[in-house]
Parts: C-alpha cells; structure tokens; sequence
C-alpha cells in the first residue's frame, strides 16, 4: 500500500508540477539554511572530547585585583600556582600548558628558516586529552622535571619537515636549540580548541609539543594572552614568573565525583593558605568546570550563531508557512479526485494515509534538495570566514546532520500538511461528482 | 461604489477565507521581524568594519622581522632597516612600533589619574613608539606637541621603563579628566607600576590594536616613547598614496637581502589587517544579506501563489461582477485592497514581533536598540512588497471576461 501511495504521489507531483516544485523549493530553502545555521551550532557548541568531558577539569582561582572589577574572572593560570599545583599529593593525570613562538631551522637546505606555533605542556597532556599519533609518543613526567629536549610533531609539520614519514629518533632545531622527536601526531583539531580556548576557541591546534618546562627554562617567546593585575615589580623575567600574572592553562583529570570533591578541598585550602599570605583576595565560589561547563561558562559559541539560529527558524517557519499555503492550494485542487475515491469506498483513514505521504514524499525530496542548499552555504560559510588561523574543517555535513535534515524536511512537511490534510479528507464527494 | 473601498464587503469576504489571511499575514510578519533585525544587525556591524583608526590607512603597511641569530647587534640592525625604508623613494616616513592599530594584537594596561588609587584605573592600549611613529601613522595632533628625537628612551626588556612623556587619543584625554579635553595637555597620570607620565600631546583618534573586541572602549589608547631593542621588530611604513602596493614588495626584498638571519612575516597593509580582523562582522552581515534577499524572495512568492489560487477559485465570481457591470480597475483595486489589507495585518503583527525580537537581542547579545524609524519603515517596505506580488495576479484577473462567469470549466 505504501509503495502505491508513493506512486500516486509521483503521479500528484507530475499532474501539478509547477506548485510542487515550488513547495520543494521552499521546504529545501527552508531547511537548508536552518541546517548550515544547526551545524554550526552543532559543532561550536558540541562536545569535542565526549569520552572524557565529564571528568577533565579546567581550574580557575580566586584570582583579581580587588580595587579593579575587571581583572577578576581570570581564565588562566600564573606561574606560581601551576608549580604548587603540579606539585600537588595526588597521582590525578594534571596538564599545564602555554603558547610559544620559536624559529625553526630546518636540516634540509631546501627550506627556509620559519616560524612555528607552539605548545609547552607537561606529560600527561596526551594522554588526558586522548591526542592521537601516529609515530612514537609523548614523553613521561621525569623528561618534564629534567627539561629534556624532546618534541612532538603534528601531522602536517612532520609532512613539511620529513615529507611524512616516520620521524621519531630525528633531530630538530628550535630556536638554536636541538630536540629530538619523540612522535608524530595523527590528524588533530578539536573543535573548539577546548584546552585552550582563551587563545581563541577556534584556531588551529599547534604545530609542535615541547615539555612546559622549557619554556620558562630556555625563556622561550611566549605567545598567547597574558594578563596580569599586579604589575611585576621590574622588568626581570623572575619578576615577571612570581607576579600575579596568568598565561598557563591547567587541566587535571578527575575521574570520579569523589575524586572531585577531594581535589575540589584540596583547592579550597590551597587557595585559604594563598589568601592568609595576602594573595586571592576575590573570593569564587567554583574552581573546577568539566568540559561542557568551561565551554558554556567562556561562551565559546559565538553570538553570530546564536543570533542566526533564531533567524533561521523564523526563516524555516515562514517556508513551512508557505507550505501550508501550497499544499492547501494543491490538495483542495484534487477535491474532485478525492470525491471520486471517496465514492468508490476509499475510508478517510485511507485517504489520510494517502496524502500524509504525499507530504512526506514532498518532503523528501525538499529534505533532498535541502542537503545541497546546505552544503553550498556551508562552503559559502567557510569562504566567508577563511581557513587559514581557523579551523574550518569540522564546517561540513556529517552523517547525523545529514539524517536530521531529511527527518526535519518530512517531518515539518507533514506537520505542515496536517490541515489541508484534513480539509482535502473532509470533501463532499456529491458536489465533485456532480461537478465532473 | 459609494464607499470608495469597499472595505467592508472585502473584509467580510476575508473572513470567510481566514487560513489563507493567516498564512499571508504571519509569513508577512515573520519577514518583517527577520528582515528589520537582521539590517539593524548589518548596520551595527557596518559602523564596526567602517570606524576609523586615526591613521592615514590607505598608504600604511607593516612588516615584521624577526632576527635569528644572537650575534645580530638588535640596534643596529633596527637602525639600519629603518634608515634603508625611509631613504626609499615614495616612503613618507616609518617608525618601529609594538603594535599596530587594527592588527588584533598588542597590549594595555591601566592608567589612573592619582598614584596608589587602584580602584580609578582606566584601562588603555599602549603603543611603544619612535619620534616618527606619529607621522608614519598620519595621526592628527589636535593638542600639544610631537615627540622629539630626546624624547625616546632605549632600553633592553629586562630593564626598567623610563619614558615618562606620553601622547594620548582624545578619548583617553576625556575619559581621564572629563571636561578639560585639549586642556588635558601637561596633566599627569600614573601607569600600573605608579610611575608619573606627563601628557605632552593629544591625538584626535587613535584605536586599539582590537577595536573588534565588543568590551574594549575603541579609542582609549596612548602611545610612549619607550623603545625596546630587541631582534623581533614592527615596521610602520608609510608610503605616498598610489605606491603601497609596490613598496611592500619592494621593502620586504630588501630586508631579506639585507645579509641578517631574519624571518620577515606579517607584510600586510592596513586595509589586509582590517579584512582579517573583521572577517565574523563581514560574514555576519553577508549571511544576513542572503537571509533577507532569501525571505523575500520566499514571501513574494508565497503571496503571489496563494493570490493565484484565491483568484482561480474566484473566476466565476469575477467573471459575473464584471458581467455585472465592474470595471478592470474595479476588479483590480478590490483584489490589491484585499492584499492591503492581508499585509496590514501582517505587518502590524510584525511590527510587534519585530520589537519583541529585538527586545530579545538587546538583552541577551550586544546588539543594538532599534532606532525607532525601523519598524514603521519596514512595515512600509513590506506593505509595497506585497502589493507588488500581488499586481501580476490581480491584472490577470481584472481580464477575465464575463463570458467566464456561464464558462461551464472551473
């Protein structure tokens, strides 16, 4: 029956080509932009690490100048916490890590000195946030305290540097100082950024991994934010680590919700003991946010998205409307066809069923045509908003949103089609008959 | 035809056709509170992308450089590059600075109007400058003086800043002492470290490295005459107009084959830096514009296909009152009077939505308040629209002929 209904749908679409097409038109405009709008939603305010974001902490301290409101609410770390922290009694897996820029000379003539966006961050790094190699591996918590000259390469350094391959064991000169590779990332770009999302949540990953600690040991050019509420006392470096400055990320990886409230005194005490000294005068009620909550907290989905979701659903329902509006036309257009079923015994229920999937048939291939609406505005996005600091990748349609938007497609056609439904089954078949 | 509308027969006669006023008049409203919000979003944005830095922008590139090997004496090298820029035909002037205006990085601090008050901290952005730094941007001095070459202070990044002579954005100036603007020219303030800076001159407009940054005030900036020799290094170049473009390449050659290991990065002009930093603003009111040109697109056509079929089942109808006597511009007017008054309720639906919507923006994002000529604009706008989708099926109308009225068809 269902194959038959469908057949009489094709019939349906051909018979009043014009008012169908332009109904599926406005169910693929409609849904289209809505779903370019929904993934980005999707994907900016997803989670990018769902295996873990439940139990991957980001820390905040109660940090501020208290004479100026603006400087309290700091996002990240200063030096002195993050050692105290690192130091911590705990076997919990804890990350802290900054930006840096280093020239790199490469060994091979052919290529000329360059810059290299970088990352210092300590051994658990890899681990905790489940980062993928493809060569070799990170290095263990000894190399961070004896600042060994190690590096982790991403997939496209190592393509630059080593044409891809296997570049474990190879030597690689920073900043004129030597370090040896230990591994080579797989594919990596979470979006967001979300260990670091301070330094905008959807810039592109780093190019190189190098242990935290050297970066503070060989003064390497620290990039990123700084903010400081203290000025240091002078210029020095060593003034600069023991001011009230913050540049460092710190995340640790509490697995359990007693883990969490263990951690959670453990902060609670450090910062009490900070606060007798003089220190953490502003006082904050949490100090620890999984994954999803820092993402929610540091509105990392951008207002643009949010304001066009709304846009786009007003631009949805005034389709869907029109819809109405067209399938009304077409199906009260059919009376005489329904008088002639009706009176050769076809039930309501029958007829209803008829054109339910006549609508979700009109439906479909608006949710069809829908895919490509969205795909072309989706690359119009990623034109729009360049890829070269950014990562754009994630701006396609995957699977899911696929699925979606063919669900929403037939579902808000048939929604939309309820009432000329129930008109076009309510015909008198007397005065059709009569009129034929 | 006494009544010269006819608004009472056409009203009772929309009454019996409620859904398809319905229809026509949420899509109408609908419309109208995207299409009024998002331009009051564009023109938002459009103030944005459009705002000025203070600087003669057209003819201004910066370059970096990067020096990468220690034996490089950074002053000499600073001296030498700049003096080879500037001794270039078609080069106005160039200064090294710490950051430029519009570029998205720099740096700030807080400047407060008595030593030791914390809590009256104005927060500001800070350029480190040479004498030329004013010229090379084309600021325009409204107040005091220039830096003079004895005015700059060298000095390596572990010592101590010692420049103590500052010249400030007007902005700046008035936020600092409010009322006395030029007059604020040889007051002092105080930077985070209590460290006196005596104002020599005011600039009319000077913007921050990051006048996207919505919780920035723009134009709260300063610059100092403090000089770090170091091997990374910014330079501000500023060229006659017409030969920017030339020039880049031209400086860039040179440094490069200037015999030092450098890594030159960030060639840009001040129009390139402008693009980057307001790629999301440029984007945003694009996407916009799509969505407007879309939607409109979308009600036209959403009126003229239930216009089409409003009129199809009435052709016997209008087949028997011109049988009867109407004239074309009879059954014209009653047809766009009906739209009229469809649309009016649309649009007095969507003038509420309209301000509800915005009402809603201005609380939850940062976006303005609607000025208040909007709404009755775009109701306007769209009652224009929808007698226009309208005209095409109610002149096809108007030439049906009365015979249509006995015509056994439809």
């Amino acid at each position: 029956m269902f194959l038959y209904y469908v057949r009489l749908s094709m019939l349906s679409y051909k018979r009043n080509p014009v008012l169908s097409t332009l109904m599926v038109l406005a169910v693929a405009v409609g849904v289209g932009a809505y779903m370019v709008i929904f993934t980005l939603n999707y994907f900016m305010g997803g989670d990018p690490i769902p295996q873990k974001s439940g139990q991957l902490f980001h820390l905040q301290l109660d940090y501020g100048n208290p004479a100026i409101p603006d400087t309290s609410n700091q996002p990240q770390m200063a030096y002195v916490d993050t050692l105290a922290l690192l130091d911590a009694p705990f076997a919990y897996a804890h990350s802290a890590s900054s930006k840096f820029m280093a020239v790199l000379e490469p060994s091979n003539p052919d290529l000329s000195p360059f810059f290299v966006d970088g990352r210092g961050n300590t051994a658990d790094f890899f681990t905790m946030f489940d980062v993928p190699f493809e060569f070799g591996g990170g290095w263990d918590r000894a190399a961070d305290d004896t600042q060994q000259q190690v590096i982790v390469l991403s997939q496209d350094l190592n393509l630059r540097l080593f044409g891809g391959e296997n570049s474990v064991g190879r030597d690689v000169e920073l900043q004129g100082i030597h370090f040896t590779v230990v591994g080579v990332l797989d594919y990596w770009e979470p979006a967001p950024k979300f260990f670091d999302e301070n330094n905008g949540a959807f810039n592109r990953a780093e190019e190189a991994y190098i242990p935290w600690s050297l970066i503070v040991g060989q003064q390497l050019r620290r990039s990123g934010n700084t903010n400081c509420w203290e000025p240091p006392k002078d210029s020095s470096f060593e003034s600069f680590l023991n001011a009230e400055c913050a540049w460092i990320q710190f995340w640790v990886e509490l697995p359990t919700p007693d883990d969490q409230q263990i951690y959670a005194d453990y902060l609670a005490s450090y910062v009490a003991q900070e606060r007798a000294a003089g220190r953490m005068q502003i006082p904050i009620e949490k100090r620890l946010f999984n994954v999803r909550e820092w993402m929610a907290k540091r509105e990392v989905q951008p207002d643009e998205t949010r304001i066009l979701s709304a846009l786009a659903a007003m631009l949805l329902a005034v389709c869907l409307l029109n819809t109405v509006g067209l399938l009304l036309s077409k199906f009260l257009g059919k009376a005489a066809e329904i008088g002639v079923r009706q009176a050769l015994g076809a039930h309501k229920g029958a007829l209803f069923r008829q054109h339910v999937i006549e609508a979700g048939f009109l439906g479909a291939i608006g949710g069809v045509l829908g895919l490509g609406v969205a795909s072309l505005g989706l690359e119009g996005v990623k034109i729009l908003m360049g890829g070269e600091r950014v990562n754009n990748e994630w701006m396609h349609l995957d699977l899911t949103v696929a699925a979606i938007t063919i669900a929403l497609a037939v579902i808000s056609t048939i929604i939309a089609g309820l009432y000329p439904i129930w008109r076009a089954c309510n015909v008198n078949p007397a005065i059709h008959l009569k009129a034929e | 035809m006494t009544s010269s509308l006819e608004l009472g027969p056409i009203t009772r006669a929309l009454m019996r056709n409620k859904l398809g006023v319905v229809l026509i008049a949420l899509q109408i409203a609908f419309t109208m509170t995207v299409i009024v919000n998002a331009i009051d979003i564009i023109h938002d944005r459009t103030l944005k992308i459009t705002s000025p830095t203070g600087m003669e922008e057209d003819d201004i590139f910066s370059i970096r450089s990067f020096g990468f090997d220690s034996s490089i004496n950074a002053q000499v090298l600073i001296d030498e590059d700049l003096d080879m820029i500037r001794q270039l035909p078609g080069v106005v002037d160039a200064s090294r600075v710490n950051a430029v205006p519009a570029s998205g990085s720099g740096s700030s601090s807080g400047y407060a109007i008595e030593p030791g008050r914390r809590e009256l901290t104005v927060p500001a952005a800070q350029y480190s400058v040479d004498e030329h730094a004013l010229n090379t941007m084309g600021l325009t001095l409204v107040a005091g003086r220039d830096f003079t070459p004895e005015d700059v202070r060298r000095r390596t990044a572990t010592e101590t800043r010692s420049a103590d002579q500052i010249i400030v954005s007007l902005a700046l100036a008035e936020e600092m002492f409010p009322g006395e603007g030029l007059q604020a020219v040889g007051r002092t303030i105080y930077s985070a470290e209590d460290k006196p800076l005596r104002i020599i001159g005011i600039v009319e407009r000077l913007q921050s490295p990051w006048p996207n940054a919505t919780d920035w005030i723009v134009e709260r900036s300063l610059m100092i005459p403090d000089v770090v020799i170091d091997n990374s290094s910014i330079y501000l170049v500023r060229t006659v107009p017409g030969q920017r473009d030339a020039l880049m390449a031209d400086v860039e050659e040179r440094l490069a084959g200037a015999g030092y290991d450098r890594i030159l990065m960030n060639n840009k002009s001040v129009a390139q830096m402008r693009t980057e930093l307001y790629r999301m603003d440029t984007a945003m009111a694009r996407v916009l514009y799509t969505v407007i040109g879309t939607l409109i697109f979308i009600t036209a056509l959403g009126i003229i296909g239930l216009a089409v079929f409003s009129i199809n089942k009435r052709r016997k109808q209008i087949g028997t009152r011109r049988a009867l006597g109407a004239t074309r511009g009879g059954i014209l007017r009653y047809l766009l009077v009906e739209n009229l008054l469809i649309s009016a309720a649309g649009v007095l639906f969507g003038a509420v939505l309209t301000i509800g919507f915005n009402i809603f923006l201005v609380r939850t994002f940062d976006i303005p308040r609607l000025d208040w000529y909007y709404a009755p604009l775009g109701m306007l706008v769209l009652l224009l629209l929808g007698q226009m989708a309208a005209l095409g099926p109610a002149v096809n109308a108007s030439r049906v002929a009365p015979a249509q009225a006995i015509s056994p068809s439809h």
